[in-house]
């Protein structure tokens, strides 16, 4: 499933771990808190707006997909690694993905009524170096996302 | 420094209604102000919409799934839609999504010097 393969072996710097529960009024809680954690590594404006975005995609799956509104958890990991390397880990405990290759397609929904554009993914896509997704059906899902920051 | 709030505002130009946007719009904020939007546009089915979307600080692919759900009311009651003065992040995130080929996207002319900065 991984996209671009990032050599992981990089050493930890600054860890940081948060848990949510699964309210869409914590969305802009989740994306602002991994913003002013990855602050540290003095990321250029359009680099932090990437990476809000990404965060948020993958956060707003969690509450309106995995949990499908109703109570759960998400935990939140972010690693600042060696080489100005973020590791996003967004991992929910809720209903999974039978198809993850069909979930990432771009326009792919399973909820239009509710307005979802089908493009989470595709938006996490481009704005991270790597995307990987690890589901097991009614296990939950973890969404990892890496993002290099240059300079 | 949590502000998933979306303000929106309504101008009226003629024919034309402007819709604006300020602050995040997220998958909480969306569904936030959706239904006051629809009932202000059933209400008064304004033939050319513009949603304006200059001051929007943040927007996710939620945001692209409200313009299109507007996008559609507009269009089913006979009337026109198009996006106004996506500020820079909004505009990426636009163009991701090949919105451009679905529903226009105008720039007024003190917002002329923005268009196809992108960033």
């Amino acid at each position: 499933m991984t996209r671009t393969r990032v050599d992981f072996s990089a050493a930890v710097e600054n860890e940081m771990e948060m848990t949510l529960p699964a309210l869409s009024v914590n969305e802009g809680m989740a994306r602002a808190a991994v913003a002013a954690f990855c602050a540290q590594l003095n990321p250029t404006a359009v680099e932090l707006a990437d990476l809000k975005c990404a965060v948020s995609e993958a956060v707003t799956n969690c509450i309106v997909h995995a949990y499908r509104e109703s109570a759960g958890d998400i935990r939140l990991n972010v690693k600042l690694c060696e080489g100005r390397l973020v590791q996003v880990e967004i991992r929910d405990r809720g209903c999974g993905i039978p198809d993850v290759r069909q979930a990432r397609e771009p326009l792919f929904t399973t909820d239009a009524q509710g307005e979802r554009s089908g493009m989470g993914f595709t938006v996490m896509e481009s704005f991270c170096d790597s995307v990987k997704v690890h589901s097991r059906v009614g296990k939950g899902t973890t969404v990892t996302l890496l993002k290099r920051l240059h300079r | 420094m949590i502000q998933n709030k979306s303000r929106v505002n309504y101008e009226t130009h003629g024919d034309a209604m402007v819709i604006r946007f300020s602050g995040e719009i997220d998958h909480h904020s969306a569904v936030d102000v959706r239904t006051g939007i629809d009932e202000k546009l059933m209400m008064e089915r304004p033939p050319r919409v513009f949603l304006e979307l200059s001051g929007v600080e943040f927007m996710d692919s939620s945001g692209l799934g409200l313009i299109m759900g507007r996008f559609a009311l507009v269009h089913r009651y006979g009337g026109k839609l198009a996006v106004l003065d996506p500020a820079p992040a909004v505009q990426k995130i636009l163009l991701l999504a090949g919105m451009e080929r679905m529903i226009p996207i105008r720039y007024s002319t003190k917002n002329q010097r923005k268009e196809g900065k992108g960033q």
